[in-house]
């Protein structure tokens, strides 16, 4: 098994951190990881991107020509990362913020309204712990269970106040994609 | 236990680990995360970390620290790097250990700070004034840079020698998982030379003004003998998918990730192409090229740059077997499948041209 996914947004959405997010999970359950940002000069609210790979065996490339899966946050990244998700790609995309609509007809689209699923827990900060919930169910890349099991680990020192917090927004986005008939 | 740790982080890890006891460093993107880093675990090692007024302030201070018999590092990229060379070329003169970090991007002149490999040249060849070499050390994980780090400072000990970590924007700013269970702290040496007040010995100088012309060919000398030793025993390289190759891909650093992944691509449409890796690009793997000639034809070169290692590459096959070259400069990172197309054409195109496998 090896899978490439793009996470992508405006710079501020946690797109990074839903990326070594997902790599330090990996890395947790025993996973071969690469986490790999596209450092630039940068703005704030400008776009952010990275590329996470998991493998069962050792990563030749941390850069993915063709990824199986593709988050974006926002309406720029949506526009400008689609075209490179090979036929049968998933795009998991924020739909709060994007028209989810296009052109191609050879990917599938999974479509989650991060800030109405996060209003039930009163902040959209956690709206990337919901899509990288929704992500694990859809990929099955990694273990649910280990990962929330890891949380502690995975969120670090600093953030224990937010394990509760983080841990209920992942499985928002987590039964949002199992209810929607994606994974296993 | 493994760690997600970025390579800046990482090397400056290992760097503590195998006994740096002095940094110093003036910021430049993409290796600021390693001047960060040392600037919070100088503070609980005991070691010195000094944010320069500069990168010239820095490499002198690494020769300062040097002198006093300490492992001193400095790290910069590219533009801060050619700053630092009349500083290396006074270090390999007077011949003190020193480690300097170069996370290369895009150039020449400002650049931008995409990840990049043309200052290789700059490296392999001393890149200060002078007869004089550095060892290069190119590595390609952030798990390799635990192996990597102390056989640099192991390495600048023996030879009292300045040695460089050749690296690039992207090593410096991916993350992979890395563990320091390994790392061998280098032995110290008996440092015979080192300035630390004559108390109760006779008083010793450190200088590379050398007046006298005989006196400085025998220096010439005596530094290109051991430059000789260099090249006699610290090749290092790693080969990949070579036992049945009709193509050898050459790449280094990040780049060899890059040829790796084209090169899964191509044994699954069964064009049996293998690399040869260079982890010291000083001295070069000349032999394991020549050798690797007695049965192979066909050397393809990726780097991104407009093509330096591409020379040495030649200058080791001397005439044997045929060259090809692909590169990408200004920080651009090409993708796997776009390289794999690449080699396949010229695999086929050399196939078609009747250059067979010898054997």
């Amino acid at each position: 098994m090896l899978v490439n996914t793009i996470f992508s947004g405006f710079g501020g959405q946690g797109v990074l951190s839903m990326g070594s997010t997902l790599a330090t999970a990996a890395m947790l359950e025993g996973k071969y990881v690469t986490y790999l940002p596209a450092y630039g000069v940068e703005v704030r609210g400008g776009t952010a991107n990275c590329t996470v790979v998991v493998s069962d065996e050792e990563i030749a490339s941390p850069v993915a020509s063709e990824p199986e899966y593709l988050v974006a946050m926002n309406q720029p990244s949506f526009a400008r990362f689609q075209s490179i998700l090979p036929a049968g790609g998933l795009l998991l995309a924020n739909s709060s913020l994007v028209n989810t609509e296009s052109a191609r007809r050879d990917i599938e689209i999974l479509a989650i309204p991060t800030s109405e699923l996060a209003e039930k827990l009163g902040t959209i900060k956690v709206a990337n712990m919901i899509t990288l919930g929704a992500l694990v169910r859809a990929s099955s890349m990694i273990s649910y269970d280990t990962m929330l099991e890891n949380l502690k680990e995975i969120l670090g020192e600093g953030k224990a106040k937010l394990i509760e917090l983080n841990k209920q927004a992942l499985g928002l986005g987590y039964n949002y994609a199992k209810d929607r008939a994606y994974g296993h | 236990m493994k760690r997600l740790m970025s390579g800046n982080a990482a090397l400056g890890e290992a760097a503590v680990l195998s006994g740096c006891t002095c940094y110093f460093g003036y910021p430049i993107t993409p290796q600021n995360e390693l001047t960060e880093y040392m600037a919070r675990r100088m503070a609980t090692s005991g070691g010195v970390f000094i944010q320069s007024e500069s990168e010239i302030a820095a490499i002198n201070m690494v020769l300062g620290a040097s002198v006093t018999g300490a492992r001193a590092m400095t790290s910069s990229s590219s533009p801060g790097i050619s700053l630092k060379q009349e500083g290396i070329s006074y270090l390999a003169a007077d011949e003190l250990p020193a480690v300097i970090v170069n996370m290369a991007r895009g150039g020449p002149g400002m650049g931008n700070i995409s990840p990049a490999q043309s200052d290789y040249f700059q490296a392999t060849r001393g890149g200060g004034h002078g007869d004089y070499k550095t060892i290069v050390l190119a590595p390609g994980s952030v798990q390799e840079l635990t192996e990597i780090v102390p056989l640099a400072f192991d390495l600048a000990d023996k030879y009292r020698n300045p040695v460089i970590i050749l690296g690039d924007g992207m090593l410096g700013q991916m993350m992979e998982p890395v563990d320091f269970d390994n790392l061998q702290r280098p032995p110290d040496y008996e440092k015979d030379y080192t300035l630390t007040g004559a108390k109760e010995r006779p008083a010793r100088k450190i200088h590379s003004l050398i007046f006298d012309t005989k006196l400085q060919e025998e220096h010439n000398w005596k530094l290109f003998r051991k430059f000789r030793l260099m090249e006699q025993n610290e090749v290092r390289y790693e080969t990949y998918l070579t036992d049945d190759a009709e193509m050898i891909v050459i790449a280094y650093g990040f780049g060899a990730r890059i040829a790796k992944g084209a090169i899964k691509r191509l044994r699954q449409e069964n064009l049996k192409v293998g690399m040869i890796r260079p982890v010291t690009l000083w001295p070069f793997p000349a032999k394991a090229l020549r050798d690797m000639a007695k049965t192979v034809n066909d050397f393809f070169v990726f780097e991104m740059s407009t093509g330096q290692m591409v020379e040495d590459v030649k200058l080791s096959l001397e005439g044997r077997g045929h060259v090809h070259f692909y590169g990408r400069p200004g920080g651009v990172v090409p993708m796997p499948i776009e390289l794999s197309r690449i080699i396949a054409r010229h695999y086929i195109q050399a196939q078609a041209g009747g250059r067979r496998r010898k054997r």
